[in-house]
């Protein structure tokens, strides 16, 4: 019945609307193949990724999803502002599309940019279906290019998410063949000493933290728009071209970091918003992240984008080459990644407090490993002595009135002297671009164009990143999914988030339906983005303008930690009269008329 | 009902000309699988060997674990036994059956029943554990039984691994078990019973799902349990080889 009269509804109002486009997608059981292995996933048209679906801005579209499984699925329009029914997760913006189902998406696009769109039903995303949105501007771009490729990154792991799940659940180290060894005890001890291993050791097992906990998921092959690195995806160009890369971070659990020897790269828009340009040599991609850049190859010969997860343990690799089948030089893997006593900045306990002036990231101690019981009281009398390699040149900002207590010898310092504000100072993730040039940082992410006059938020909400590793439950504020209440949220206000990652872990966080304005000190040109990272040991702010009635989900992108319980619910209250009665009738449903 | 309510939202965005009917539709509460308790099992062998002992005494050894449940609730079934290839007979054989719940950051409390039937008379335990992580990574597992014939014991397991590679681990386990009151019919003396030490040298062949591994264990009785098995003619001390594999699935 319902149905029946949407359709008539729908036929209707066709031809009062300009610009419609009309697309298909079937979700189906495919396979896919990595060059390393092959099994069976979940894609859409047949494929794993999906197709590149190309709007343009104002346009409305009806996307029609044909579920061809034996389970419910759903789509979810990753980073696109539409009412909170298409928004494609089941149970917040609709009951999902069952089986033999085909359900039609009806939204108008608002927007331009770099985009995906994924299953937002159980571990099918993990399993393959996911695929690229592409949306045509109305207007001209502030930047030129002669072609563009979508480079969509995935971490396909042989084990579908479901099992994988499972055994990190049972054990949740099940996936890590990072750990330190035997062999990096002894290592540690020739190049730190004896007794700071054995305190750095000590400090760790005491915490009961894995200093190599940076990749709950390794064993993955990556894969670039499909193609494994045997498989090598190359995008063609002409010598003198500006091309953009539309690259997306479709990962289940992984950070890249990307760069293409030989090439500088333009940063021109992060998430689907142009921002000022930035050139880089290499950046970090968060999962669900998206990054447009411009690259102009000179030379008729081929570039490697070389994608290299943060914890060291896989790459994604492609090629962009004048003619198909040249490829250059693959990069090897640079070492694991360590945890330091910085990361374990939101532990209850850690006093950071004396070393509040010192800026670690402009030493370079490169080469040194150990940050040793780093905030712990047995480490009275500094020794300098063993500093002789260190280059002091830009240690101006070094405050060493607060320094009494440490030991440099035992500190771990970031490998090749970077900084970066949204890392925990000395962390042991701070990245580093491989040619010692110039790492994108999200400071130097700036809106192109705000969308929002820039104003005071009218509240904050600090959301607290929480977990414990040994049992792999995720949360926030302590609480997982299941027993929470939702977050609510009143149409028409400027909420700021206050995120403080206490876990030891990077987190990816989500809100549907609303921008995230990232806040890097640049006032009104704070970036605008969907997706936000939140470091180890740091605090993250973001502000969202409430400006869309309805419900939407807010989760760590890590899929299995969204699954863990690093999930919320959030209802934004009053709007416009439509939107008002269905929120009252939502409350209802909710917490049983108590509106 | 609805029925009336969704016509009149309906006639309310034609008379507008709003193209979004859907818009009818109302928020909906979460009933999905993300909004229960994640539910989970798991099978764990430790041990699965092939024992061979300085008196030519050969055994088959296995010490399994299994559980299903959520992070609140878990219901663990685990399963322990000794079998004489020799005398074609269980040495020992324990089944427990117990619920775990999460009392701090890293431990488990579980309580439940053991059912001890090896060759020889058989004994029903209540059991109440803990179970977890201790500081420096040592797996912690212990519990105190009570036996229907009303005697009183306690085990201590623990387990230390060395990482010589991602891969190739040795395993360091210590089983302690000590009793309150004497059981002279299944051969057990007050105090220190017995201990079981082994180290074992394992590889991941197949992820952490088939780990083969050789080792030694040491088997030792104490005090009168010592001698409650001299009187019965048996050993008090054993030296094993051990190959086996540790299972995870």
């Amino acid at each position: 019945m319902n149905t029946t009269l949407l359709a008539g509804i729908a036929a209707l109002l066709l031809p009062v609307i300009g610009l419609a486009g009309e697309y298909s997608l079937t979700v189906d059981r495919v396979k896919i193949d990595t060059g390393d292995f092959v099994k069976t996933g979940i894609g859409y048209n047949g494929k794993s990724p999906g197709p590149v679906l190309r709007f343009r801005e104002g346009e409305e579209v009806s996307i029609n999803v044909t579920n061809n499984l034996d389970e419910m699925t759903s789509i979810h329009w990753h980073g696109l502002i539409l009412p909170f029914d298409q928004d494609g997760v089941p149970g917040i913006s609709f009951p999902g599309i069952r089986p033999g189902e085909t359900f039609t998406y009806r939204f108008p696009i608002q927007q331009a940019g770099t985009y995906w769109f994924h299953s937002h039903s159980g571990f099918q995303e993990p399993d393959g279906a996911y695929g690229a949105i592409v949306i045509e501007p109305e207007g001209r771009e502030p930047f030129r290019y002669d072609r563009e490729y979508v480079v969509q990154l995935t971490d396909k792991h042989p084990h579908s998410g479901d099992r994988i799940m499972r055994n990190l659940k049972m054990i949740p180290d099940y996936y890590n063949r990072q750990q330190q060894t035997v062999g990096e005890f002894f290592s540690d001890v020739s190049e730190n000493g004896l007794m700071n291993t054995v305190r750095d050791r000590i400090a760790w097992g005491d915490m009961r933290m894995m200093k190599a906990d940076v990749e709950d998921l390794q064993g993955f092959t990556g894969l670039i728009n499909g193609k494994g690195p045997e498989q090598n995806w190359t995008g063609l160009f002409e010598p003198g071209e500006r091309i953009r890369l539309r690259f997306i971070n479709s990962s289940a659990m992984t950070y890249f970091d990307i760069r293409i020897p030989g090439l500088d790269m333009t940063v021109v828009q992060a998430d689907g918003n142009n921002v000022q340009p930035v050139n880089v040599d290499e950046f970090r991609i968060g999962v669900a992240e998206t990054y447009d850049v411009i690259v102009r190859p000179r030379q008729a010969r081929a570039y490697t984008i070389f994608a290299e997860s943060m914890g060291r343990s896989g790459y994604a690799r492609a090629t962009l080459a004048p003619e198909e089948g040249l490829e250059a030089d693959v990069p090897q893997l640079r070492e694991p990644a360590r945890l330091t006593m910085a990361d374990m900045g939101g532990m209850p306990g850690m006093d950071h407090g004396s070393m509040a002036g010192m800026d670690h990231g402009s030493m370079d101690m490169s080469g040194t490993d150990g940050m040793s019981g780093m905030g712990d009281p047995s480490m009275k009398g500094m020794d300098h002595s063993g500093m002789a390699g260190m280059d002091h040149s830009n240690m101006q900002e070094m405050d060493h009135s607060g320094m009494a207590g440490m030991d440099h010898d035992s500190m771990e310092m970031p490998k090749g002297g970077a900084s970066d504000p949204f890392y925990a100072k000395g962390s042991g993730l701070v990245p580093v671009a491989a040619n010692g040039g110039k790492f994108l940082s999200y400071a130097d992410l700036k809106a192109q164009n705000p969308l929002y006059e820039d104003r005071e938020p009218t509240r904050e909400i600090e959301l607290r990143l929480t977990g414990n590793m040994e049992r792999y439950i995720w949360s926030i504020n302590g609480v997982k999914y299941e027993d929470a209440d939702p977050i609510r949220l009143q149409y028409g206000e400027r909420v700021r988030f206050k995120f403080v990652n206490e876990t030891m872990m990077t987190h990816p966080m989500h809100l549907h339906g609303m921008w995230s304005i990232l806040e890097v000190g640049a006032g009104q040109w704070n970036p605008i983005k969907h997706t936000v990272s939140v470091q180890p040991g740091t605090t993250v702010y973001m502000e969202t303008e409430v400006d869309e009635p309805g419900q939407w989900a807010f989760h760590c992108h890590l899929s299995y930690h969204a699954a863990a319980g690093m999930f919320r619910k959030v209802i934004v209250e009053g709007g416009p009269e439509s939107a008002q009665a269905k929120a009252k009738a939502g409350a209802t449903t909710e917490e049983g008329g108590d509106a | 009902m609805s029925r009336i309510r969704l016509l009149g939202a309906v006639s309310l965005l034609v008379s507008i000309g709003f193209p979004t009917a859907l818009a009818a539709q109302e928020m909906i509460s979460d009933t999905t699988a993300r909004k229960q308790p994640l539910t989970t099992w798991g099978v764990q062998l430790e041990e699965f060997e092939y024992r061979y002992s300085d008196d030519d005494e050969e055994l088959g050894v296995w010490d399994a674990d299994s559980f299903y449940g959520t992070d609140e609730l878990k219901l663990r079934w685990i399963s322990k036994g000794e079998y004489s290839l020799e005398e074609r007979a269980y040495e020992s054989l324990e089944n427990q059956l117990v619920g775990q719940v999460p009392i701090s950051k890293f431990f488990d409390a579980k309580a439940g029943v053991r059912f001890d039937t090896p060759e020889g008379p058989d004994r029903t335990y209540a059991v109440l554990g803990v179970v977890g992580l201790a500081p420096q990574w040592f797996e912690i597992d212990a519990n105190l039984y009570m036996s229907d014939e009303g005697d009183t014991s306690a085990d201590l397991d623990a387990e230390y691994e060395w990482l010589l590679t991602n891969y190739w681990i040795l395993y360091a386990t210590l089983d302690a078990t000590v009793a309150f009151s004497e059981d002279r019919e299944i051969g057990v003396g007050k105090g220190l019973v017995s201990t079981e030490t082994g180290l074992r040298l394992s590889y991941d062949l197949i992820d952490r799902t088939f780990s083969p591994y050789v080792g030694v264990v040491h088997e030792r009785k104490y005090g009168d349990t010592a001698d409650f098995a001299k009187a019965g003619g048996g050993g008090t001390e054993d030296w094993f080889a051990v190959i086996g594999a540790r299972l995870a699935f």
